[in-house]
């Protein structure tokens, strides 16, 4: 029988964190922003398979790093809220809930399982004008270690998440209409490079107004209209 | 609870099986209940749907009873499931409400999971699960049967289904109507049913069979002017699922229905 080598513990989280970020390094960073009348995500994404989607009526999810792991989160998600509306009301399906839900879900994958996991994501909750005490729009940041965070007005995810913030940081502005938000976004998703074209990117908002559902994906055509 | 879940498909309904059988509607359904228990229990009546020119339209009573009295006099019958479905449900009231709802959630589950809708084949289907899984408690007394109607944007028409008791699903050409006044309100729709019957014709003749089964049948809901309720009417087009509103009910209702204004006997 051989014994196994003995590796610190503050080297051994040292080590899942540097393969997680290695691993979400290489996708492309994703960003919310908050407009007027809600809440918009953005993603560079030339291929078919979408990296944000709807959760349920006021929320939705974005996520980077591997495909497989963060698609498996979203469909966590939209079973955990789907279950929670069902059984109590749909309005007591909450951001916050869904967040800590999945700090905790990877927050014990980091710190039990061999491999971490590889990707990071955003639970945004827009607001509801008619429901008092719900008014305010909701972005959440949880990362590969379980950490979570909330955010005001703009949220990144990805490997240039620093540089996205600092951009950010310096041309958002609050209450801005959807066009100017989705400008601002992208030229911080762009990263001091050429603009990305319209075709590469995936647009989705929660949009205060719509009733019901409040998730949308906007089409080619329509980014392409806002981007000019 | 978050990833401990075994359950890996798109199914709501089955997710709750696999993972949350407390919370499944058949959950109590497996223990012998006494069926004289379940007598005085709500029950919805007359509900119909028929193809019209530019999709398919549903409507329904408003009369819940529980045996010979009154238990709701603006129930809720026809249910839009998703932008481009409904259903209508008669039956006991309970179960036949949280099937609607279960339908509902268990369509945008799917959407969700997939990022794409079910055809509307495959969602007529789902509901034929559902009224099939019901069967235990159906045979206690809780028949629920539900008709199923939307508009098909594949083959850009509208459609409708008729279900029994065991989950048969029969898809209808023309028009359909369950519940217990639904033999008079066929009646009526078969004198004046035709495929290309426009919106206006279409909620005419629909408001008319309501009212021609309330005639007949004491446990079907007439128009209650004195509280102002009216049927509740959906049409399906290739736009989408839109309610009519009581206004326009209310006033095709009172032009083309009503007839309280010819008086027996007043000689004209």
């Amino acid at each position: 029988m051989s014994i196994p080598f003995y590796v610190s513990p503050e080297q051994l989280m040292q080590d899942k964190a540097d393969f997680a970020r290695k691993g979400i390094a290489r996708g492309k960073s994703i960003v919310a922003l908050e407009y007027d009348k809600g809440i918009v995500l953005l993603a560079e994404n030339p291929s078919s398979l979408s990296k944000i989607g709807e959760i349920y009526d006021r929320l939705a999810f974005a996520g980077v790093g591997k495909f497989s792991e963060f698609d498996q989160l979203r469909k966590i998600g939209v079973r955990f809220c789907d279950v929670r509306g069902y059984a109590y009301s749909r309005e007591d399906v909450r951001a916050k809930a869904l967040a800590n839900a999945y700090s905790q879900a990877i927050g014990d994958v980091f710190t039990q399982q061999m491999k971490p996991l590889e990707a990071e994501v955003i639970v945004a909750e827009v607001g509801d004008p008619h429901l008092l005490g719900q008014e305010q729009n909701t972005l959440y940041r949880v990362q590969f270690d379980g950490s979570i965070s909330d955010h005001r007005g703009f949220c990144g995810i990805g490997g240039t998440v620093e540089q996205l913030e600092i951009y950010l940081k310096e041309h958002y502005r609050a209450g801005q209409p959807l066009g100017d938000a989705v400008r601002v976004g992208v030229a911080a998703l762009s990263n001091g490079g050429s603009r990305i074209a319209a075709d590469r990117l995936e647009m989705c908002t929660l949009d205060r107004e719509r009733p019901g559902r409040k998730f949308r994906r906007a089409s080619a055509d329509e980014v392409a209209a806002i981007l000019g | 609870m978050l990833i401990r879940g075994k359950y890996q498909g798109a199914s709501f309904f089955e997710l709750l099986e696999v993972d949350f059988p407390h919370l499944h509607p058949a959950a109590n359904a497996r223990d012998r209940v006494d069926a004289s228990a379940l007598q005085g229990v709500p029950h919805g009546t007359t509900v119909l749907a028929m193809r019209c020119a530019e999709g398919v339209l549903m409507a329904g009573d408003r009369l819940a009873t529980e045996g010979h009295r009154v238990a709701s006099r603006d129930l809720q019958k026809v249910y839009p499931t998703d932008a481009h479905s409904m259903v209508a449900i008669a039956g006991a009231a309970g179960p036949a409400i949280e099937m609607a709802r279960m339908l509902r959630i268990e369509l945008e589950h799917y959407e969700k999971i997939e990022g794409e809708a079910l055809e509307l084949e495959g969602k007529a289907n789902k509901l034929s699960q559902m009224v099939r899984a019901n069967l235990p408690a159906a045979m206690q007394g809780l028949v629920v049967v539900p008709i199923f109607a939307g508009y098909d944007r594949r083959r850009r028409l509208g459609r409708l289904w008729k279900y029994d008791v065991t989950g048969g699903r029969y898809e209808e050409a023309e028009f359909e109507s369950s519940g217990s006044g639904s033999l008079y309100a066929r009646e009526s729709i078969k004198k004046a049913w035709r495929s290309d019957l426009g919106r206006d014709d279409a909620l005419r003749v629909s408001l008319q069979a309501l009212a021609d089964a309330a005639d007949e049948d004491r446990a079907t809901g007439g128009v209650d002017l004195a509280r102002g309720i009216f049927p509740i009417v959906c049409f399906c087009t290739e736009a989408g699922v839109e309610e009519v509103t009581r206004e326009e009910i209310e006033r095709t209702y009172r032009e083309h229905v009503a007839i309280a204004h010819h008086h027996v006997g007043s000689g004209g």
